[in-house]
């Protein structure tokens, strides 16, 4: 039987992310009653007219520029025509021919293998409006235009995906990316951000692609893969049983766990394209292109680099420190609060510390809603408890229990381990009078040490520290009793 | 001009792209009326124009753009008012299957 | 009391400003005469006595009350049925749209009533502009007020009628490819196409967005003139509007035309034009020559294409444009056995057979495999047609042709022929398809006793030139011809 190659092309569709909708001033808020955010414009009613929203070509070029791309200084916006009734005007507004933005590329990489990924083009269109199903009385199918007009890039692959995790893989870095720049807000739930896949497959070493399906309907990561996966199989069966692959387009149905073939239309499409005349060519400056890739933030890429190299990260770490643009920001604002706090710490330990503690402490509670995150406290306190910990103010196990009051309260952490007389004890008297009382409690045991069973030390510090209420000084526990024990005749 | 001659087909084909119902007696009629026009427009063939941009827009012009600000919507009621049929805030339309677009 | 019918916008604005006469009045009048007479001119499709009068006695009102008034205050005002009115029928003299009534004002009626103008109705016209005679309207056809026998032109039919019988002090019409300076001169009135642009397109109900500009038509090129400058500007919602300021077009009025270069195009009468307008247009350059202008022979030598290259664009554009017009959000709904069928029901019996004609040609254009040969090709020798323009006002400040090849004919003379009809509109074409503005002022009658145009044409945003020489022109030949059914 023939070895197969997988052959996968991706087009996201990533919701800009405008105030107002790419061609109106309506407001792109989600979830508000039907019907509510339009106007003349985006209803398509008689008369009215288009204007591009300058945020949205700004957003784009912004997506071009970190992916590489080329910016056009001169693109046009083409009419796209079908009947459908999301659709207002019966036709789309898009960039066909001349798009903003063309050739960047996309370097992923999975198990070891670097993948470079082109992207042919990166343009802007209008979103359709939401055709509510079955929610009307009889037949009707119910339309809210609130979706329709919102400003959406496309952001088109070559076809050089070859297995369904770089697939995967491409779209997770990819949404890191625009949700790093702010452009886009990678919610997947609320379909903001959108996948189709072109997949394809050939005989290893052929150099022709293979007849392609175009999946829709994979709104996940998890989607994702599933599809791609089911339908290189479906495929690789159709041809080593001496069938053909037909083109078209097919849906992922998630509950029969298959990619089904969509209502075949009778005839081609023919869309009829052809530049729309109430939108003269969008011009953009060679100076406004330089300005904007000037502003570019640091990428996810460059950030994972930098953690590894000067913050001592692992890999992991970093990855998922860099995977939200908000966490990122709080992770460096932590990092540097605390290098003022304990200025004896090294940036990699101080790096460590916080990467440790902000993932295992932190993280749990943090509440992501596309590019807002919720935090349970700020960089700053995190700061400075790590800094209590660092000073042996308090232990790190007393830390946790802090950072509960602190989020429960509001209050800083120095003022709940005030409050409730956390702070360590590392006055050695006091230890020392606590050490001598168990050591005298404790003879038997004592003597067991002396006689070479060190192992019974864990013993007295557990009783030292269960005198002082926890509030020992682990270190300063265990220094001042192999003192006493050695002192003793 | 490679235009193939008009023929009932193609006048069908073009009807069901701009989604017009043409009677029997319409379709005669569109394909003469159509012939004849594209006839006329043969000397348009012979024309050299090559190395000649198209004007798409007759004023040379740059698309002024909008900035990005939120402007009052309009009222739901008087929208929906204009609707052959409306429901539960949405336009009611015949049943929409899936992926017909 | 003075008959408002006949007196000029400038007059009218200036008598009620002075006191002379109040608003309420001119409407009453202007009213009453639409009463008496539109049964058989047919210009309206719709009349708002009741919003006239309340607009009226608004400027009565700020009048009494000292306020500044606005150039058109009191003036009774006909809008094109293609021009949306917030609370009044706007239908395109289409089935589709019976009864619609738009949540908005077309950018140009904002405007007018910003300028005190008072909205009496909406023009009968071609159904979507599309036409010539006025005889595609849905609602019945506008009528010639000099023969009712008679088109008054197309597709600003009505807006042309209603002028010429005093129905309305002045009207806005939309051209696309000749339909406010044809009817105007088979209505003996004056019409103004302006630059591409200079007249915003919101709210004016698309034929072909490439070509559309909202025109005046009014009784004298000075009439025209205001209500031009009230009109024109730029407007942040139609992304084609141009942003240079607007000139004092009525200013040139009076202004002195000796040395103007005046081109004549080569050949322009010998295809098709009636003796008449010949004769008319041969008057027209001895009138200029004797005011002093200088004539210049020019060549056009693409313009013979126009008609072509015009009736690819406008019906590609129009059948992009009339998809909206489907019964799901507004107007006429046809049910069908599903969605499709719906669809094709409903436009199938909202549109009538000139709509459903340009649909067809324009989808055909742009489908699969022909957008090259056709629409792109089209879209070339328009740039060859632009270039003409260029290199003739190189050597001459405007240019002249008749505006059409005959006076006003009889209704159905050529309504079983498309291509007959379209070559109506062969002298109109040119400009609008380089984007030049162009006027449309009477130059004589015909031995029938019918109005002929003569259409001067200026390089873009030149409008002033249009309504020096216009203006000029009209005061040289005396111009003050009513309609036989006028008075």
């Amino acid at each position: 039987m023939a070895e197969y190659e997988t052959v996968i092309g991706l087009e996201v569709h990533a919701q800009l992310t405008t105030k107002s909708k790419l061609f109106c001033g309506c407001s792109i808020e989600f979830g508000a009653p039907p019907n509510t955010h339009v106007c003349p414009v985006c209803l398509g009613l008689p008369g009215s007219l288009p204007v591009v929203n300058a945020g949205a070509v700004e957003r784009a070029m912004r997506a071009a520029l970190a992916l590489g791309c080329t910016v056009r200084e001169h693109s046009v916006f083409a009419r796209k025509n079908y009947f459908y009734p999301d659709l207002a005007k019966n036709y789309q507004i898009s960039q066909y021919e001349l798009p903003l933005n063309e050739n960047g590329r996309l370097v992923v990489e999975v198990e070891g293998t670097t993948r470079e990924v082109i992207i042919q083009r990166i343009h802007l269109e209008e979103d359709a409006a939401k055709n509510i199903h079955g929610a009307g009385s009889g037949e009707s199918t119910l339309v809210d235009y609130n979706r329709a007009g919102t400003a959406l890039m496309e952001i088109v692959s070559g076809p050089d995906l070859r297995s369904s995790s770089e697939a995967e893989e491409y779209l997770k870095r990819l949404r890191e990316i625009l949700m790093c720049l702010g452009v886009n807000d990678g919610n997947l739930e609320e379909g903001s951000f959108r996948c189709d896949a072109n997949v394809s497959i050939r005989p290893v070493g052929q150099k022709k692609l293979g007849t392609r399906c175009e999946l829709k309907n994979i709104n996940s990561f998890r989607f994702v893969r599933k599809a791609i996966d089911y339908e290189v199989a479906r495929q690789i069966t159709v041809v080593s049983g001496g069938g053909t692959i037909r083109q078209e387009t097919r849906t992922w149905n998630e509950t029969q766990g298959k990619t089904l073939p969509m209502r075949s239309k009778e005839e081609a499409m023919d869309y009829r394209y052809f530049p729309d005349p109430d939108l003269p060519a969008l011009a953009v400056t060679p100076e406004a292109i330089e300005a904007a890739r000037a502003a570019l933030p640091e990428l996810p890429e460059a950030k994972r680099a930098r953690y590894l190299a000067e913050l001592g990260l692992t890999a992991a770490d970093a990855s998922v420190l860099t995977g939200h643009p908000e966490i990122a920001r709080y992770f460096e604002a932590s990092v540097a609060a605390l290098l003022a706090r304990a200025n004896k710490l090294t940036r990699d330990a101080a790096g460590k510390r916080v990467a440790n503690f902000v993932q295992s402490e932190v993280l749990r509670y943090a509440k992501a809603d596309g590019l807002r995150v919720e935090l349970p406290v700020t960089s700053d306190h995190v700061a400075e408890l790590l800094a209590l910990v660092e000073s042996g103010e308090i232990s790190g196990k007393q830390a946790k229990s802090v950072l509960a009051d602190v989020m429960a309260s509001g209050k800083s952490p120095a003022k709940v381990v005030a409050e409730q007389g956390l702070s360590q004890v590392s006055d050695t008297a006091a230890i020392e009078a606590a050490a001598r009382e168990v050591l005298a409690a404790n003879a038997p045991n004592v003597a067991l040490y002396k006689a070479g069973k060190t192992n019974v030390m864990g013993f007295f510090v557990g009783q030292v520290m269960k005198a002082m209420k926890g509030a020992g000084n682990p270190r300063l526990v265990n220094e001042v009793l192999q003192k006493l024990l050695s002192e003793a005749p | 001009m490679a235009a193939p001659t008009i023929t009932i087909d193609v006048v069908r084909h073009v009807a069901k792209l701009a989604a017009l119902s043409l009677s029997p007696t319409e379709e005669e009629t569109m394909c003469r009326e159509l012939r004849a026009i594209l006839a006329s427009m043969a000397a348009l063939e012979a024309l050299d124009v090559s190395g000649v941009p198209p004007t798409f827009h007759a004023v040379a012009m740059h698309g002024g753009l909008r900035p990005d600000e939120v402007r009052d919507s309009f009222p739901r009621a008087e929208l929906l008012a204009a609707a052959p049929a409306h429901e539960a805030g949405g336009f009611a339309v015949p049943k929409v299957m899936d992926g017909e677009g | 009391m003075r008959d408002a019918a006949g007196m000029a916008v400038t007059e009218l604005a200036a008598a009620i400003a002075s006191g002379e006469l109040s608003a309420v009045e001119v409407t009453r009048a202007t009213l009453a005469r639409i009463a008496a007479r539109d049964g058989v001119t047919h210009a309206y499709l719709h009349v708002d006595s009741e919003g006239a009068l309340q607009a009226a006695a608004q400027v009565d009102r700020a009048r009494a009350q000292g306020e500044k008034l606005g150039v058109l205050a009191g003036v009774p005002i006909g809008i094109k049925d293609c021009m949306c009115t917030r609370g009044l029928p706007t239908t395109c003299a289409s089935k589709i749209l019976e009864g619609y009534v738009p949540p908005y004002d077309a950018h140009v009626v904002e405007r007018v009533r910003a300028a005190g103008g008072v909205i009496v109705g909406k023009l009968n016209m071609d159904e979507f502009a599309m036409g010539s005679s006025n005889e595609n309207s849905a609602y019945g056809t506008a009528r010639n007020p000099w023969d009712s026998a008679r088109t008054p032109g197309g597709s600003s039919g009505g807006a042309a009628a209603a002028t010429a019988e005093g129905l309305a002090g002045a009207t806005l019409g939309s051209d696309t490819g000749g339909s406010v300076r044809q009817p105007a001169s088979y209505c003996g009135v004056t019409a103004i196409k302006p630059t591409y642009g200079r007249v915003s397109r919101y709210g004016l109900i698309a034929f072909a967005s490439s070509l559309d500009q909202v025109g005046p038509i009014a009784r004298n090129v000075r009439d025209a003139a205001r209500m031009l400058g009230v009109i024109a500007g730029h407007d942040p919602r139609d992304a084609t509007s141009v942003t240079r300021p607007v000139d004092d077009y009525e200013a040139e009025c009076g202004k002195d035309v000796r040395g103007l270069r005046v081109g004549v195009v080569k050949g322009a009468t010998d295809r098709g034009c009636d003796p008449a307008v010949v004769e008319a247009f041969a008057r027209t350059q001895k009138q200029l020559t004797a005011l002093g202008c200088e004539l210049v022979e020019v060549e056009l030598p693409h313009q013979e294409h126009a008609l072509a290259v015009y009736y690819i664009i406008a019906p590609a554009e129009a059948s992009s444009n009339l998809a909206r017009f489907d019964g799901m959000r507004y107007g006429l709904r046809v049910n069908g056995d599903d969605l499709r069928d719906t669809y094709a029901r409903t436009r199938g019996a909202g549109f009538g057979p000139e709509v459903k004609r340009r649909i067809m040609l324009g989808t055909y254009a742009l489908s699969a495999g022909y957008y090259d040969a056709f629409y792109l090709k089209a879209q070339k020798v328009r740039t060859l047609i632009k270039r003409d323009f260029t290199q003739a006002f190189s050597r001459c400040d405007v240019l002249i042709t008749p505006t059409a090849p005959t006076a006003a004919f009889k209704f159905g003379e050529k309504s079983g022929d498309p291509m007959s009809m379209y070559m109506q509109d062969i002298f109109t074409l040119p400009p609008s398809l380089a984007g030049i503005p162009a006027v449309s002022v009477p130059c004589g009658l015909s031995p029938d006793g019918l109005p002929i145009g003569l259409q001067i044409c200026a390089p873009e945003l030149e409008e002033k030139r249009l309504v020096r020489i216009g203006h000029a022109f009209e005061t040289a030949i005396a111009w003050n011809h009513r309609p036989p059914r006028f008075s």
